[in-house]
């Protein structure tokens, strides 16, 4: 008897381990993932620039980037300055491989003795926009585009979500209309982001003949995108206030109106709020909808409205990631870093923003 | 009260959009798809497994080359990724669940799960990522240890980051379907003395597992759409095969390549992407519907 209570015991006690390794599997897996991309993008935070004396014959001539090069070759560039080395020296520097010649090699270690050559933390990346070079290549158009869609997303898919909630919520006669809309919410909710692509490609650019690439067209599509969840989450939101707080407010002689505009909306607020900052981060990340409306084209400058063709932050990921140049791979996996900065900066403010919310209701 | 009427018509309306928007979802693949069909044969399409797509593209200025559209394998590709995702997640999802609903204390929970979720939050272009640089590579030199050629774009590396991928909706769905099984039924087997496994397999899964099979049907719904991991990981060679070390591609790669390259938009090319979406989408929807039911007749039981 003794003996089976231990064996039952073992049992359970192993499969509770055995739970509890799916669980560390995932966060290993985690760790690997973040460790990965955190050490194949932290070199391209420096960048290898040489001081050296604006002269074409100067052995260091060939050292240079090209975009280096031609201020040279212009006359920009006239007293003796740090300026941007190719690629191939900057991954000779950061000890990633070696394409140099023999030569150029011993130029380079000789110049590194001199501290005539220097890794410095790599502005450009943050100043530039897409280049073919990939010393040059940086994020600020995609930056910008990220923004510009973000914009056109949140001020489309707010406030109709908020709104729609609102009416199917509190205002919707509960018939058979609007129990339809209520299922064509919840399927659109969870269909695949690609096909939201097709639906702007085939809406906005073919029907309306909006201009490709744009980031009012990329917004729309997001904002599409996001519209059943934001909806859905608002609705939770609505629902999680105190009947007696509506009653009393009928009960002092509010119109419905007026019940919805000062005490339903105020105490769903913070919860409204999560939800459409945490749907947006997720629209941010999409990226297949995006290409399909044309958003990986190679755009180095950066746009001046919503009407210019754009690139988007994961967008230009996907392309950095398809360059056949090894260099590119470190601006890839920076590209991650900042995308992931940005998402946990929004997570960030929707879990403050609750909680600020929070303590002030109490 | 006149403001109040047009406030209320405002808020109406806003209530359509979104359903004009399902409409125009469906409309629209649908009469592109419809475009594909009237020079292309559906059968073909649906029961060949020959696809020369890129024929008709070179051949778009008028000379008599024709593509070979049949989307089978491309199909097969589809569902076989999504199997190893699902392979991949159900286990990992489920007994995350377990541990979280059953095992766990209030305070592991308390940032166990926020952890979990995190993986829910990573964008799917910088999985493709993972997938392509880390874990390939990984898979090619652990099967070459026993001797087995393994493809860098194997269909095992993209479905298991996919599994990956979809493991929190599947362990916090499952969660919320463990943690409604009543309290009182839990205690009273503990107290007959149960030990915790023989509750979870006793009690627990019998009662949660329609809502265990929705979440799981919702994960493989994913797993059907999920484009930028499959993109960057998978192959562009459509390839029908069991070996799961082998290349292969899917429709929603296809519908990338289709529509990523500079084709007039009425080329045949272009609109296969609109029918292979709308074979997608009547998929998606299909498993969706059946699993919100699912969920329903659940949380309906519970309710009795």
């Amino acid at each position: 008897m003794k003996k089976l209570f231990k064996k039952r015991q073992k049992a359970s006690k192993s499969f509770k381990r055995l739970c509890k390794m799916g669980l560390y599997i995932n966060l290993i897996f985690l760790c690997i993932f973040l460790g990965s991309v955190g050490y194949l993008g932290i070199g391209a935070f420096k960048q290898t620039y040489i001081f050296v004396e604006p002269d074409r014959n100067s052995p260091s001539y060939e050292l240079l980037s090209r975009a280096e090069q031609r201020k040279i070759r212009t006359g920009q560039v006239s007293e003796k300055s740090w300026l941007l080395a190719n690629s191939e020296v900057d991954q000779y520097m950061k000890e990633n491989y070696n394409r140099l010649s023999e030569e150029q090699r011993i130029l380079v270690d000789k110049l590194t003795q001199n501290g005539e050559i220097k890794l410095k933390f790599n502005t450009n990346f943050f100043l530039n926009g897409d280049s073919k070079s990939p010393e040059s290549a940086g994020i600020l158009s995609s930056i910008v585009g990220t923004l510009l869609v973000m914009l056109v997303c949140m001020a489309v898919s707010v406030p109709v979500g908020i709104a729609a909630a609102i009416y199917l919520e509190e205002f919707a006669p509960q018939n058979m209309f609007t129990h339809f809309i209520e299922v064509c919410i919840n399927n659109l909710a969870s269909i695949p982001s690609i096909l939201f692509g097709l639906l702007g490609l085939g809406i906005f650019i073919n029907l309306f003949g909006m201009p490709r690439s744009s980031a009012l067209v990329g917004g729309l599509t997001l904002a599409i995108m996001s519209l059943p969840i934001i909806i859905v989450s608002t609705k939770a939101a609505l629902k999680s206030v105190d009947i007696n707080m509506k009653n009393a407010a009928y009960a002092l002689g509010m119109t419905k109106v007026q019940m919805v505009k000062g005490i339903m909306l105020p105490l769903a607020m913070p919860m409204i709020l999560t939800g459409s900052i945490l749907t947006l981060a997720q629209a941010i990340g999409e990226t297949a909808p995006l290409m399909i409306i044309g958003m990986i084209a190679f755009i180095p400058d950066a746009a001046n409205s919503v009407f210019d063709a754009t690139s988007v932050l994961p967008a230009q990921i996907y392309s950095w990631s398809a360059m056949p140049e090894r260099a590119f791979l470190e601006k890839t996996a920076a590209g991650i870093i900042v995308l992931l900065g940005l998402l946990v900066v929004l997570n960030l403010s929707a879990i403050l923003l609750r909680k600020y919310f929070q303590g002030r209701l109490k | 009260m006149l403001k109040e009427k047009i406030i209320k018509f405002a808020l109406f309306l806003c209530a359509f959009v979104s359903v004009i928007v399902s409409f125009a979802i469906m409309l629209t693949i649908l009469i592109e798809a419809l475009k594909f069909f009237q020079k292309e044969s559906v059968i073909t399409f649906l029961f060949s497994n020959e696809w020369a797509a890129d024929v008709a593209f070179m051949s778009a200025d008028g000379a008599s080359k024709q593509g070979v559209f049949g989307a089978l394998s491309l199909f097969w590709g589809t569902f076989y990724i999504s199997l190893i995702a699902m392979l991949t997640a159900l286990p990992l999802g489920v007994m995350c669940a377990l541990y979280l609903g059953v095992f766990a204390g209030k305070k592991s929970k308390n940032y166990l799960k926020p952890i979990l979720e995190i993986i829910a939050g990573i964008p799917t272009v910088v999985f493709g990522f993972f997938a392509a640089i880390v874990v390939a590579p990984f898979i090619v030199w652990f099967f070459a240890l026993f001797g087995i050629n393994a493809s860098f774009q194997s269909a095992l590396g993209a479905g298991f980051i996919m599994g990956i991928m979809i493991v929190p909706i599947v362990a916090s769905l499952s969660q919320d379907c463990i943690e409604v099984v009543s309290e009182k039924r839990i205690n009273a087997a503990l107290a007959l003395g149960m030990t915790k496994k023989e509750v979870v397999f006793a009690v627990i899964l019998p009662e949660a597992i329609p809502g265990i099979v929705a979440a799981c049907l919702l994960g493989l719904s994913r797993a059907l759409g999920e484009t930028m991991i499959v993109v960057m990981a998978a192959s562009l060679r459509p390839n029908l095969t069991m070996n799961f070390l082998e290349d292969m591609t899917t429709v929603t790669v296809k519908i990338v390549e289709a529509l990523s390259g500079d084709q007039a938009f009425d080329s045949s090319l272009a609109l296969s992407a609109f029918s292979l979406g709308l074979v997608l989408f009547i998929i998606t929807l299909i498993i969706n519907m059946f699993s919100v039911y699912l969920i329903n007749r659940f949380h309906k039981r519970k309710n009795l």
